[in-house]
């Protein structure tokens, strides 16, 4: 390894970068499949059969991605950043570790309030994690939906604002997420 | 500092090779954007957002208000049959039974299934009459449902919600949906339009052959002495992976007795299933009729051709009964496609339609006031 990119300190680490774009994929495809899903007859079985594994793998995968960029240095914000944009950014990179970590725990829940089985291949099922309240499942399965449209005005932001900084400030904010080596600046 | 393709890749550091500050110390400063550029640029921000948040709503139906989604499908239950708080929005008025089944083992050469090893597995299920209104009239010609929630030891469960009927008269959800438009009833008459329901049997000749076949079955007296028919086909993977098509029926154990027709008694099915099952368990042999190739799978409305393998798989026993209130049956949702593994779904249209349809009224009912059944708990009890 050079010491061209080792020091390169502008740019997400190898592992943050493939945790963010792994997780970029799943989650938009999962937002996809949960809102055809509630609309569909026809396809309601398998987008279903597809959204309990997936929700489960993002909640694993969420917790994996926390304790990486716990462990990793972070680039620092691009200079051109003002003070309240850097604390808006903070605030929406909570927001969606916090949606992507509870959208699932409440996707779990409200099935285990419900007393569905919790399918995720074949014979192989999870264990409920609330106890048995057909109201409890009513409130949870609204805030499930509540949460969906949250977590995508949360990427609609996020997408706008990564937009933003590329096509109009064009200050390199994407290559610090990029999934190839970008260029120290 | 004048930016040049020489110097991009310097970096500000100290002699250790650190970075000095947090941030980017050396910035290129790309030339300002004319104001047309500008512009262009934030309408294709603009555009892709719009972009992507019309093929979210696109996915969710929202700009095709004809297309039928489980949503819509259950409105038109409400129309027709009313809202009534806490209750299902078909098959509304019912009583809630436990008891068990016992497999014979005969079972385990069509599906892996753990419920057709043989030994016995706890059943709850439901009793119910088809319909929207809890609290209607016990009738012969009703639709009688039964829905059962098998519970095996390895914590999976096999749910089945089964009629009366033997063949349904529907082939698929668009069926269904235009019947019950077409059985709304008129908002001054009260009463559907006889016209209407004559000209859906004139577009949907499966049905009037269908509806035939039901009239040939004159429906038994009571709960206890009727067939229950599964009707969908689902598919069965054995231990060796290979697949069947099935479908199958509860024959009853308790002998067929015809339909007495008028009786005082308003809950006359509901009463005479009590007092039958207080008297002595009631039971019903599980069948599984077995496809063979080019068998229609994807269609309820058509019977499959006499002479069919039947294989008895083992015992449905059914020994207690109680009022929806103190039932664990009221809260379950008798989805047909909670399945174990070893049983799936066939290509019938019908079966996903189901699964999304009883969904939202599970979760519609889930969330209101539990207003009290037709069958009280003290009904069941003198």
């Amino acid at each position: 390894m050079s010491a061209k990119t080792t020091t390169n300190r502008q740019q997400f680490n190898g592992s943050m970068r493939f945790l963010h774009w792994l997780m970029a994929g799943l989650v938009l495809a999962m937002l996809g499949i949960g809102i055809a899903m509630v609309a569909s007859l026809g396809d309601y079985h398998l987008l279903a059969s597809i959204h309990r594994p997936l929700g489960i793998l993002i909640l694993i995968l969420v917790v994996i991605r926390f304790v990486n960029r716990s462990l990793s240095s972070l680039p620092p914000f691009p200079a051109t950043m003002p003070q309240q944009e850097r604390f808006a950014a903070h605030a929406s990179e909570v927001l969606l570790y916090t949606l992507l970590l509870v959208q699932p725990l409440v996707g779990w829940g409200m099935l285990s309030a419900a007393r569905y089985p919790i399918v995720l291949f074949g014979s192989l099922h999870l264990f409920p994690i609330l106890p048995h309240s057909v109201m409890l499942y009513a409130v949870l399965r609204r805030t499930h939906t509540f949460l969906a449209y949250l977590l995508f005005l949360a990427f609609v932001a996020h997408f706008g604002a990564v937009l933003f900084h590329t096509l109009i400030v064009r200050d390199g904010m994407l290559s610090r997420m990029v999934p190839w080596r970008a260029r120290a600046r | 500092m004048a930016p040049s393709e020489t110097n991009q890749d310097a970096k500000t550091t100290n002699g250790n090779g650190e970075l000095l500050s947090e941030t980017a110390p050396r910035e290129r400063h790309p030339a300002p954007l004319t104001a047309g550029n500008m512009f262009a640029r934030l309408a294709g921000i603009g555009v892709l957002l719009l972009a992507v948040v019309g093929a979210f709503l696109y996915l969710g139906a929202w700009f095709s208000p004809q297309k039928l989604t489980p949503a819509r499908f259950v409105d038109e239950f409400e129309r027709v049959g009313g809202v009534h708080s806490g209750f299902r929005r078909n098959h509304a008025e019912g009583v809630g039974v436990r008891g068990f089944f016992d497999s014979n083992g005969q079972g385990a050469r069509l599906s892996k299934a753990v419920v057709f090893q043989s030994g016995r597995v706890p059943v709850i299920g439901r009793f119910s009459l088809g319909g929207g209104d809890p609290h209607a009239s016990d009738d012969l010609s009703t639709v009688r449902g039964l829905g059962l929630q098998f519970s095996l030891p390895n914590g999976e469960q096999w749910r089945t919600a089964m009629i009366n009927l033997p063949v349904f008269p529907f082939k698929d959800p668009r069926a269904f949906y235009d019947n019950l438009v077409a059985s709304q009833p008129d908002p001054n008459t009260h009463q559907p339009d006889p016209a209407k329901g004559a000209a859906f049997l004139a577009s949907h000749p499966e049905t009037a052959q269908a509806l035939a076949i039901i009239k040939s079955h004159a429906p038994s007296s009571g709960f206890d002495n009727s067939a229950f028919y599964g009707l969908n086909a689902f598919r069965f993977v054995n231990a060796d992976g290979a697949s069947t098509y099935v479908r199958w029926t509860l024959a009853p154990v308790q002998p067929y007795e015809a339909g007495a027709g008028a009786s005082q008694d308003k809950n006359f099915l509901f009463d005479g299933l009590i007092a039958s099952i207080q008297q002595h368990p009631l039971q019903w042999h599980l069948v599984m009729t077995v496809a063979q190739p080019g068998d229609p799978t994807d269609n309820a409305t058509l019977q499959w051709p006499e002479g069919r393998e039947q294989v008895d798989v083992g015992t449905l026993t059914l020994d207690s009964v109680e009022s929806e209130e103190t039932s664990p049956a009221r809260d379950i949702n008798f989805d047909p496609l909670v399945l174990p593994a070893g049983m799936a779904p066939s290509n019938d249209p019908l079966l996903s339609a189901r699964s999304a349809i009883y969904s939202q009224s599970f979760t519609r009912r889930a969330g209101e006031t539990k207003e009290p059944s037709e069958i009280t708990p003290s009904e069941v009890r003198k």
